[in-house]
């Protein structure tokens, strides 16, 4: 499968030509090239899936083979050591081609609509040419330091797309926060991964299981801190402060990169090192499990009260991956039919939310450009205006509140299913969440399509459905988030990679079922009409919670007051001035003590002749004296 | 026969007395003078003690005269420069040189 | 004569060319012919070098000569090529030939400052060529002299007080250096200078290694931005005019680096892995510092200067490690730094010759007013925060890699405190860049600023296809140095 280099370098030429050749084209002209090129790229990439799952199908011992049909050495370390780029393929990594393919090719032919006249049009389709490149770089990775190098990549084009409107002083600092935040998760990972490559002697998924067990204890220790890397992308709690902010960029971008790729990045990490986690830390992996759940449950509670819809759905997307990391953390064993059905339920979450997610914000996009806002309070109403969009984005709050047949309720069937064989406290826990993510998304709903209308604001400007290149791709989305429940995901990818029937746990889904109805029943009842007494008088009786919860609690004020005050005041400025007055205070001390010394010294040249004589003769003399009675 | 020792006493003299209008004086040509002193005094030294120790050579007479001409044209170049000081800064007292301190 | 000495001899030529040269564009000619030939000359070695290897050539030093020059002291012009001095040579001629673009429009005693220029890079050349030390040590006190005169004479600001400092401290850096090279000539038995000579008998006593070892590797280190005698190179910087930022900054701190590793553990490395631990603490202390002090500045070439120390000071860091992919890491970041650094000074140049000012604090929107520069300034600051695809990553990663390779407590903490400046450069650089790119222009002033002419164009597009062609193709490079480095390496070991 030696075609699959195209996935890799077709977006990476299209960036490098619309990058520098941007400029001089026409936008429509930049605009067709990247997405024909990504369309090449989705083709390859459905070709690939298609031949590597049913083309050539599973090896002799009822497994789908991983192939590498390219590797080469990029940079020796030392004898054996080296970081190698190459293409890899395996069950997880051709599903996410297909994900990431289908995704931005979505929203590239989407932003056609959604972008048109914006200045930099070429520059934007350059740099999701280079996301696009980095991502399928960083899913194909053949070892762990090429997932680093092109997680690094990743991250500077989420930087750049974020600080895309970069005349906005919000999105600058969005965008730099973003940057800087996953840098600092970056930093634990890749302490682990040297960890790992000096410990295991490969930095390949699959190294030599008597290193490993010769290291011991550093095993665990370098998964942990490849996990904190995964849990700066992937917005877990505490270091998920840059989501929300990231939403300052383009909307299509959100879709793409902090809805349904770039954050699943850090899931992908834990699913990849999952034969790892499982046989040599295992309890790091429930640690995770533990972090995922409280941040399900912290980005759930937050999404609930948020006005701006775009952050509802950023602390939803958290909230979701947290869901993901559960379901990875509470596996217990590699078998699927004995505590490893986290690891396909998690995989088949990703999928599922990928579709929904960017449905949910590509509908979102087509919403804030037809009001012009961000908030729900220039909302409601819309379903009148905007048919289309209303009835995709209804599909996709049934598929993430997990409502049968959509998607979603497949896939977070099987993470309940999952957390419940693990404990019932953690199953629990997360029906609540799943309830409370059905309570959140009908509020956002019902904020946005019905409840409350700003009549004057629609008076003046009217809204108006989204154009066809914009609502194409909510359509067809939609027909995936439809669709998708019904794969039987379990034959494609499982644990440990056999093949099994997903089952409906019936005890499962019920619960989990009546918890959406719950949730969205409660929606109703609070925001569906004009009056909405209830949520108010709610939000007026814990007014205490209501504010912390709407400022996120109060991370990000936490944060700001650990960068500026501590690391700028209490170290940068004193090591600046210690530099200027200690360091060089010192130099500037001798130069001063040498100069000191010559002004002593000059005094005896004093320029006046007859003083150089007397000592001149002074010393004719004491020299004549010890040469005639001394010696 | 006035003596050598004599002759080396009128040199000393003049040497010292040289010197010390050198040291104490503060006017240039007053200076100058001094050192045409005690270049005068080495003169006589020379002179005497070839003719006292080594009457049958002549390099110490040469040497004195080869000295006077020296003392001549540095006089020369001297005179020239504190001329020059004179119409620079109207004095020629070494207080007022401090262009060339340092 | 020896293919080496055109390297020296081809600047000499460009001052004899300047001098006879009446006016500026005669001036332009003789620079750009004679840089175009450098950088011709030094891409030739990199080839003709990696095919005498190929061919089987094994002995550690190639193209070497040697004539002697003063026999008392067994004084030779000794020259000759490894890996390393190859990768530093074509690094020295890079900036050279854009480093004459980036100062394509000086106005003031043109011939002068070219001639000085190009004096500053005889002695770089000479430096990276010799395999005497004292011919080494006399080409490094060439480079020293111009300097002093181009940032004293053609600097802005505090010129006078930079350009006295950081000439005062280097020459403190280079007394030691000339006691401790007579201490090794002296302790290797008085016979001879070359350094090749003295690692094959490698019968300094110890005892006087323990005295030599610090001497050379602060009178180097100095030169190198080693804390606490780092201090010279912001001030320098931030005085020079902007092609000699990129020689200093580019070349001459990297003549440090190398010196320390040529010189003072190639020769005494039975000291150098006794007290490694303390200039280990040094570099870490200077990494993690220099970073740390780069985050408050307000003044861009400050930013950078002090980044300089901090990348610097990696190069000294994985020097210490002593170990083939450390070293090897050591050399590369030598290169990328170089680039890069000559990169962002060409431009804060070309940025601070069009607002006249380097505060940050009055610059704002400068990416709608100049986007040539600015996006050139961005892929500069990204390559200097360690993207992969650009040079610093693959420097920094290898470093990184081969301290990791040390599995003691000492080494490990020291490691991971250095990894930490990847954050901390991050986050100066993200400053910087939101401040003056970012946001609207507030100053009337600057709309009006045009983007880069062409001459400014050649010289970033020049760094910038060398920073990401050694970011996306690192083997190449690294094959080069490792080839050399395990050589030296196997020799310290026993």
């Amino acid at each position: 499968m030696e075609y699959t280099i195209l996935i890799l370098v077709l977006p990476l030429l299209s960036f490098l030509f619309l990058g520098l050749a941007g400029t001089r084209l026409r936008p429509a002209a930049a605009g067709a090239v990247g997405t024909a090129v990504l369309a090449v790229v989705t083709a390859v990439s459905y070709m690939t899936a298609y031949a590597y799952f049913f083309g050539q199908g599973r090896a002799a011992d009822g497994l789908y083979p991983t192939l590498t049909p390219w590797n080469t050495t990029w940079l020796p370390i030392n004898d054996t050591l080296s970081i190698d780029m190459g293409i890899m393929l395996d069950p997880i990594s051709v599903m996410m081609l297909v994900v990431i393919s289908t995704v931005s090719l979505m929203v590239h032919i989407y932003s056609f609509g959604y972008m048109k006249g914006e200045r930099g049009f070429q520059r934007y389709y350059a740099f999701l040419s280079l996301f696009t490149a980095s991502m399928m770089g960083l899913v194909v990775a053949t070892n762990i330091f090429q997932m680093y190098v092109f997680w690094e990549l990743v991250g500077v084009s989420s930087y750049l797309l974020i600080g895309f409107y970069y005349t906005r002083k919000e999105a600058v600092a969005a965008s730099k926060k973003a940057f800087i935040v996953t840098r600092f998760a970056d930093l634990g990972f890749l302490i682990g991964i040297l960890f790992y490559g000096y410990y295991a002697g490969t930095f390949s998924f699959n190294p030599q299981t008597e290193a490993l067990a010769a290291a011991g204890m550093i095993i665990p220790l370098a998964l942990g801190l490849m996990f904190v890397g995964g849990a700066g992308k992937s917005a877990m709690f505490p270091l998920h402060i840059w989501l929300p902010d990231a939403m300052e960029g383009p909307t299509p971008v959100s879709a793409l990169i902090h809805a349904a790729t770039m954050v699943v990045a850090g899931v992908y990490l834990v699913a990849r090192m999952f034969p790892l986690f499982i046989g040599y830390a295992p309890d790091v992996l429930h640690a995770t499990a533990i972090v995922g759940a409280f941040t399900s449950f912290y980005a759930a509670v937050v999404a609930c009260v948020q006005s701006d819809i775009k952050r509802v759905l950023a602390f939803s997307t958290i909230s979701q991956i947290g869901f993901m990391i559960v379901a990875l953390g509470v596996c217990t064993s590699a078998d699927p039919h004995s505590g490893g059905l986290g690891y396909m339920a998690s995989m088949f979450h990703l999928f599922t939310h990928a579709m929904f997610k960017a449905l949910l914000f590509l509908g979102a996009g087509c919403i804030i450009h037809a009001v012009h806002s961000n908030e729900m309070s220039a909302m409601g109403g819309l379903r009148r205006y905007m048919p289309v969009t209303h009835a995709t984005f209804l599909v996709a709050c049934l598929a993430i509140a997990g409502i049968w047949p959509l998607s979603g309720f497949f896939s977070k069937d099987e993470i309940l299913t999952a957390c419940f064989a693990y404990s019932p406290v953690m199953g629990w826990v997360m029906t609540a969440i799943a309830g409370l993510t059905a309570f959140y998304m009908f509020r956002l709903y019902y904020g946005i399509f019905w409840g409350r209308e700003n009549r004057t604001l629609h008076a003046e400007h009217t809204p108006h459905e989204a154009p066809a290149t914009m609502t194409l791709p909510l359509v067809v989305l939609a027909a995936v988030t439809l669709g998708a429940g019904f794969i039987p995901f379990g034959h494609f990818v499982s644990s440990n990679g056999t093949a099994y029937d997903i089952h409906i746990n019936p005890t499962v889904a019920a619960i989990s079922l009546c918890a959406a109805t719950a949730g969205i029943a409660l929606a109703t009842w609070m925001y569906a009409r004009e009056r909405q007494a209830a949520a108010e008088s709610l939000a007026r009786r814990f007014a205490t919670l209501h504010t912390a919860a709407y400022h996120r609690f109060y991370i990000d004020e936490i944060y700001q007051f650990i960068t500026h005050r501590v690391i700028f005041r209490c170290i940068s400025t004193p090591v600046a001035w210690f530099d200027r007055n200690v360091v060089d205070g010192f130099m500037n001390m001798l130069a001063r003590g040498a100069n000191g010394a010559s002004y002593l010294i000059r005094g005896m040249q004093s320029g006046i002749i007859q003083h150089y004589c007397i000592w001149f003769l002074g010393g004719a003399l004491v020299l004549t004296i010890i040469l005639l009675f001394i010696r | 026969m006035i003596h050598m020792e004599y002759y080396l006493i009128v040199s000393t003299i003049m040497m010292f007395a040289g010197i010390y209008g050198f040291v104490t004086r503060r006017n240039l040509l007053a200076m100058l003078i001094s050192v045409e002193l005690i270049l005068n005094s080495v003169d006589i030294n020379f002179v005497v003690f070839n003719r006292f120790l080594f009457p049958e050579h002549l390099e110490g007479f040469f040497f004195t005269l080869f000295a006077i001409g020296i003392s001549a044209a540095e006089t020369a170049v001297a005179i020239a420069i504190i001329i020059n000081i004179y119409r620079n800064i109207r004095n020629i007292k070494v207080k007022s040189l401090h262009e060339m301190k340092w | 004569m020896n293919i080496l000495s055109l390297f020296p001899a081809i600047p000499l030529m460009m001052m004899l060319g300047l001098w006879i040269s009446r006016n500026r564009t005669q001036i332009r000619t003789v620079m750009v012919t004679g840089s175009a030939l450098l950088l011709a000359l030094a891409v030739w070695l990199v080839f003709a070098y990696l095919a005498q290897r190929h061919a089987g050539a094994a002995e550690p030093m190639l193209f070497t000569d040697s004539r002697e020059w003063y026999a008392p002291l067994d004084i030779h012009y000794a020259v000759g090529v490894d890996g390393i001095s190859v990768v530093m040579l074509l690094l020295s001629a890079i900036i050279v030939f854009t480093g004459t673009f980036a100062s394509w429009r000086m106005d003031t005693n043109v011939k002068e400052y070219f001639m000085w220029f190009c004096l500053l890079s005889v002695g770089v050349f000479g430096f990276f060529i010799s395999i005497d030390l004292f011919t080494m040590f006399m080409f490094y006190e060439v480079a020293l002299i111009p300097m002093y005169l181009l940032i004293g004479v053609w600097g802005s600001g505090r010129k006078e007080y930079a350009a006295m400092k950081l000439t005062l401290m280097l020459m403190g850096g280079s007394a030691l250096l000339l006691i401790g090279i007579l201490g090794i000539y002296f302790g290797a038995g008085a016979s001879t200078m070359n350094i090749l000579e003295i690692a094959q008998a490698d019968n300094i006593p110890l005892a006087q290694q323990r005295i030599w070892f610090p001497l050379v590797f602060v009178g180097f280190g100095v030169l190198g931005a080693l804390f606490p005698f780092h201090t010279w190179s912001p001030d320098g910087h931030a005085s020079a005019p902007t092609a000699v930022s990129m020689l200093h900054a580019g070349v001459l701190m990297k003549l440090g680096g190398y010196g320390c590793f040529r010189v003072a553990i190639y020769l005494m490395p039975e000291a150098a892995h006794e007290l490694s631990w303390i200039f280990i603490i040094l570099t870490a202390i200077s990494v993690v510092y220099g970073a740390f002090s780069a985050c408050v500045q307000t003044d861009l070439k400050y930013i950078n200067a002090y980044s300089s120390v901090s990348h610097c000071g990696l190069v000294l860091f994985a020097i210490l490690m002593m170990n083939t992919t450390a070293v090897t890491g050591a050399v590369m970041q030598m290169l990328s730094h170089g680039l890069m650094t000559a990169l962002f000074f060409a431009l804060i140049g070309m940025i601070y010759g069009r607002t006249h000012t380097r505060d940050v604090r009055q610059m704002s929107g400068l990416m709608r007013v100049m986007p040539f520069l600015a996006v050139g300034y961005v892929i500069a600051g990204l390559a200097n925060l360690g993207l992969p695809g650009l040079s610093g990553f693959v420097a920094e990663m290898t470093i990184f890699n081969g301290a990791f390779m040390h599995a003691d407590t000492f080494h490990r903490t020291v490691t991971i405190i250095a990894c930490t400046s990847i954050v901390i450069t991050a986050v100066y650089i993200l400053r910087v860049i939101g401040r003056i790119l970012y946001g609207t222009c507030d100053n009337a002033e600057h709309l009006r600023l045009k983007d880069a002419t062409w001459d400014e164009r050649v010289a970033v597009v020049c760094l910038i296809a060398a920073v990401a062609g050694m970011g996306l193709a690192p083997m190449w490079i690294s094959d080069t140095v490792r080839g050399s480095v395990s050589g030296i390496m196997a020799h310290i070991m026993n």
